[in-house]
């Protein structure tokens, strides 16, 4: 499966999708004007991914900030997440907060409460 | 001639760290941030105020832009359809930021009795509950963030929003909002 893979900027996340590893990883700050035209591409790629997912998938998530816009987009993405998790494949998602950033630890909480795939909260220094 | 040195010492004054009035658009709202981004790493040591104070001013920017994005067009040039005010400033070492904007009469009471419900919530995990609600709601809309932005504004700030609603004339009033964010929150 092809690599998606988006430069971070300063108001979009760093995205390194690699399906043949079944590693995902969004990184950095999401804030952009219009945050469907931004995950757009990124739903479209996990839509594929659905269809034939690795045998375990690890996602890590790990936002400096993210604005309300993106908020319901990156409930979308996991909401994917969940629906391999349904069809019984292996998944995990990984949510990384800095120390302290307790805001960013709450919101890793608010998703996980909304989805039933395995869900990590990991602080980091 | 304007006292320009009266007006600038006037805001040297008040702590003011920014102040605009005029057109946004997204272009002014990605600088803005950057000023301020810039002026925080100086100002401020405590990297959680950083962030609370980054982010509130990034939901108070979408909110005057969404706003703008929806009112379309001004359709003549008196129209102030399409201008705000944004202020942000320091005082004993808690941040507050301003906004005002025009915002057409028939969307008041929605917007007032938006931020009623947010003021209304005694507790955090109240306040909360009703954002993962709208959150998981798939009915909300993908553009607008079904309101959430003032949700995250008083979570964040754990301060109650105070807003107020002036009519102007009969199509518009003008909306002034203000948030505290307190040292060391």
């Amino acid at each position: 499966m092809k690599l998606l893979s988006l430069e971070g900027s300063n108001i979009t996340p760093e995205i390194k999708f690699d399906g043949d590893m079944g590693k995902l990883s969004l990184k950095g700050r999401s804030i952009p004007e219009n945050a469907l035209e931004f995950y757009q591409p990124i739903f479209e790629w996990l839509d594929e991914y659905l269809n034939s997912p690795q045998q375990k998938t690890i996602v890590h998530v790990q936002f400096d900030y993210f604005n309300t816009s993106s908020s319901k987009c990156i409930l979308d993405v996991l909401k994917r997440i969940d629906r391999i998790d349904e069809a019984g494949h292996d998944v995990l998602i990984k949510w990384y907060y800095d120390e302290n950033d307790e805001d960013m630890m709450e919101a890793g909480e608010d998703y996980s409460a909304l989805l039933e795939a395995p869900f990590e909260l990991l602080e980091i220094e | 001639m304007v006292d320009v040195y009266r007006l600038y010492e006037r805001m040297q004054d008040n702590n003011i760290m920014l102040s605009f009035k005029g057109e946004v658009s997204f272009d002014l709202v990605k600088s803005v941030l950057d000023i301020l981004e810039g002026r925080l790493e100086k100002i401020e040591d405590n990297p959680k105020v950083k962030k609370k104070v980054f982010n509130i001013l990034v939901e108070c920017l979408q909110n005057l832009g969404h706003h703008v994005e929806t009112s379309g067009p001004a359709v003549d040039r008196d129209s102030h359809d399409n201008t705000a005010l944004l202020m942000i400033w320091t005082e004993q070492g808690d941040y507050r930021v301003a906004t005002g904007n025009y915002i057409k009469n028939e969307n008041v009471e929605k917007l007032k009795a938006h931020i009623d419900k947010i003021n209304s919530f005694e507790s955090r995990q109240e306040l909360r509950a009703f954002y993962q609600s709208i959150l998981g709601n798939q009915q909300f809309s993908e553009k607008g963030g079904g309101g959430l932005g003032f949700i995250d504004i008083a979570r964040k700030s754990g301060q109650k929003l105070d807003y107020n609603f002036k009519p102007v004339d009969e199509q518009y009033s003008f909306f002034s909002f203000q948030i505290t964010i307190p040292k060391g929150a």
